[in-house]
């Protein structure tokens, strides 16, 4: 592959469907959490939605991914059904993992999808075991963990980079950088660049604007090909902004105190991904306003659907957590 | 029948399960050359892509074998000292105990983790940790804790072909002890308790090291007229209740003899079963020989002071039958 290959035309429009459905289950999560409906916290991955797109558009359900507690994202990018997520969120039985996992732990295994996890930096060893298994299989699977800049700090993140380099593994680590980790900025808690602790460890790494989605898709398909190639893991760092706080209810935790501006958030707003996507699209003759617009209303239609039977699912099965002891 | 070391018996059963199935691989630090020789002549046999070698990183090597089990492998990941549970945990506590009831029984995890525990060697307090309570808390965790060859092999093939996360934990300076094994393949269910000898007098029921000096008690008791009941409960989770139980009906006396730390340790879930359900037939207080609730020192003398011995479970089936 080239360094400047592109997504063609159908594959943008497809990588813009897939941030706008994530975009839209979010901003309903986002309500329905509002309105006090959900049970739990969510974090929201709102303004992240094209690096979860672009990476998982080079995978298959036979690939592997794990993600972080900031999970929506990638589990619908890597093909996850809308339903079962929402279902999952809100605790019913007809979820993902039937009420038992919740927001921050949506995972769906036969795809791939080996868990959204709650704690910051645990999907980097999975992802590392799942990519010797992989590489065992022979068969050119990979395995892509995504986590932030604030797992970037766990110090098992150096040990799976060694392994995975030393070995070969076909495995990318995927970095996104929403500067903040939790509710601390992470330009005050992180020395040298990231990527220099990857090259530390004989890895290549590169970073991204990872609010431009065709920017996202390069840089991760050279990587995955790279991986499906035998020729080891990559890093890559994406450069973008969470712009809902850590997590929904954050404001009554805060109490009235401000750990960024608003200004800083207005601005990445105007950056948003699905902004610059269809600014793509229509500049390179992708799709017109129309096109755009009927990708929106579909999508509208897919998020009420998942909504609905979301709400109209049944309550957990009290008696599933001991059934599943030693099963 | 033929006589084989205990550590000997471990690795006939890793033999065994990696012959019978490809997927079953070996990893950890050091098990190419298998220094403590349960791991010997696997290298030779399977090669490098079932049998390697890794770096000293027990967070992540916790972590792979969540990953690895996920993607359809059976991986047996080999941590040396049961004190180095501690240092990858939060694979073990928040992902391997976890992940099955998090994802709705969508995911299985034939997860094999072995290593082995107990003092009476003098390695002092970061290589002597009997590390099973930690474990026997995290729901999800099966915790096996063999002392003769036999059981070894029995329960290693259990756990080897069992879809959740088994802790396999070796009794430290018990690997040359002989035993029988059987011939034909042998695979011992686990959650079994084994009487080892029988009486009316007492209940003793000793864990991992401590069957032995427990057996030698035994022995001597009833050369004084006084027949115990030895249990090993052979697997702490799941706890086989109704063997205990069973005994103390028969005895109405019980002596927990265990060489981890008594807080929350498996004395005191054995003691809180026994009087929560077996309260009638109790003739007197449940007695745990123990020690305690402290490190084990470094120094040898030290070290024999706290580990418990015939002399104090002696005493302690002394004392709850009248003759203290």
């Amino acid at each position: 592959m080239t360094a400047n290959h592109a997504p063609t035309d159908e594959e943008l429009l497809n990588l813009y469907r897939q941030m706008a459905l994530i975009r839209g289950i979010e901003e309903r999560l986002r309500d329905d959490n509002a309105a006090g409906k959900l049970p739990g916290g969510v974090h929201l991955y709102i303004g992240q939605e094209a690096v979860a797109a672009g990476v998982c558009a080079h995978l298959t359900d036979r690939d592997y991914i794990t993600s972080t507690h900031r999970g929506h994202g990638h589990f619908l990018a890597k093909g996850g059904d809308p339903r079962a997520m929402m279902a999952e969120v809100w605790g019913k039985r007809e979820g993902i993992c039937h009420g038992m996992g919740g927001s921050m732990h949506v995972a769906d295994v036969a795809r791939g999808i080996l868990g959204a996890n709650g704690i910051v930096g645990a999907g980097l060893a999975i992802a590392t075991g799942a990519a010797l298994a992989a590489q065992l299989d022979g068969d050119g699977k990979v395995a892509v963990c995504f986590f932030g800049d604030g797992a970037a700090h766990q110090g098992v993140v150096m040990e799976c980079m060694n392994i995975a380099s030393v070995w070969r593994l076909p495995m990318l680590f995927l970095c996104e950088n929403n500067r903040y980790s939790e509710f601390t900025p992470s330009s005050q808690i992180t020395a040298g660049k990231l990527g220099d602790r990857a090259r530390a460890a004989a890895i290549p790494a590169t970073e991204v604007d990872g609010n431009d989605v065709s920017a996202v898709w390069r840089a991760a398909g050279d990587a995955i090909e790279r991986a499906r190639q035998g020729e080891g893991p990559s890093f890559v760092e994406a450069h973008t902004y969470r712009i809902q706080g850590h997590l929904e209810a954050e404001a009554l935790f805060l109490q009235g105190q401000r750990y960024r501006e608003q200004e800083e958030i207005d601005a990445w707003k105007e950056k948003c991904p699905l902004i610059v996507t269809r600014s793509q699209i229509i500049a390179r003759g992708a799709g017109d306003e129309s096109v755009l617009s009927k990708i929106d209303t579909e999508v509208a239609e897919l998020v009420d659907d998942a909504a609905a039977f979301a709400e109209a699912g049944t309550p957990a099965d009290v008696d599933l957590p001991a059934q599943l002891m030693f099963t | 029948m033929p006589r084989r070391r205990l550590i000997q018996a471990v690795n006939d059963a890793l033999f065994e399960e990696m012959e019978r199935d490809p997927k079953v691989i070996v990893y950890g630090e050091d098990v190419e050359l298998a220094i403590i020789g349960d791991m010997r002549g696997l290298h030779e046999r399977f090669g490098p892509d079932r049998v390697r070698n890794t770096p000293i990183s027990e967070a992540t090597l916790t972590g792979m074998a969540v990953g690895l089990a996920a993607a359809g492998y059976r991986p047996v990941l080999h941590l040396m000292f049961s004190n180095f549970i501690y240092t990858g945990m939060d694979a073990i506590g928040n992902q391997m105990a976890k992940l099955r009831l998090m994802t709705g029984g969508q995911i299985k995890l034939p997860i094999t983790v072995i290593a082995s525990f107990g003092g009476g060697a003098c390695n002092a307090a970061q290589h002597s940790d009997s590390a099973y309570p930690v474990l026997m808390n995290m729901g999800g965790i099966k915790v096996l804790v063999p002392t003769n060859s036999a059981d070894a092999k029995g329960l290693l093939k259990s756990a080897i072909r069992d879809d959740n996360p088994c802790f396999f934990l070796e009794p430290s300076g018990r690997g040359g002890d002989m035993g029988m094994v059987p011939d034909e393949e042998y695979l011992l269910p686990i959650g079994e308790a084994a009487l080892l000898t029988e009486g009316d007098q007492a209940t003793v029921v000793a864990i991992g090291r401590m069957v032995k000096p427990a057996l030698a008690t035994a022995r001597k008791l009833a050369e004084r007229g006084i027949a115990v009941d030895v249990i090993d409960p052979r697997t702490l989770v799941p706890l086989d209740e109704a063997r205990l139980l069973a005994s103390v009906g028969k005895t109405g006396r019980l002596v927990i003899v265990d060489e981890a730390r008594e807080c929350c340790g498996a004395a005191s879930q054995i003691a809180a079963v026994v009087a929560e359900r077996g309260f009638p037939f109790l003739k007197g207080p449940i007695r745990r020989v123990t020690p305690g609730n402290v490190a084990m020192p470094y120094a040898a003398n030290a070290e024999a002071h706290l580990l418990p011995d015939e002399g104090r479970i002696t005493q302690a089936v002394l004392e709850l039958v009248g003759q203290g």
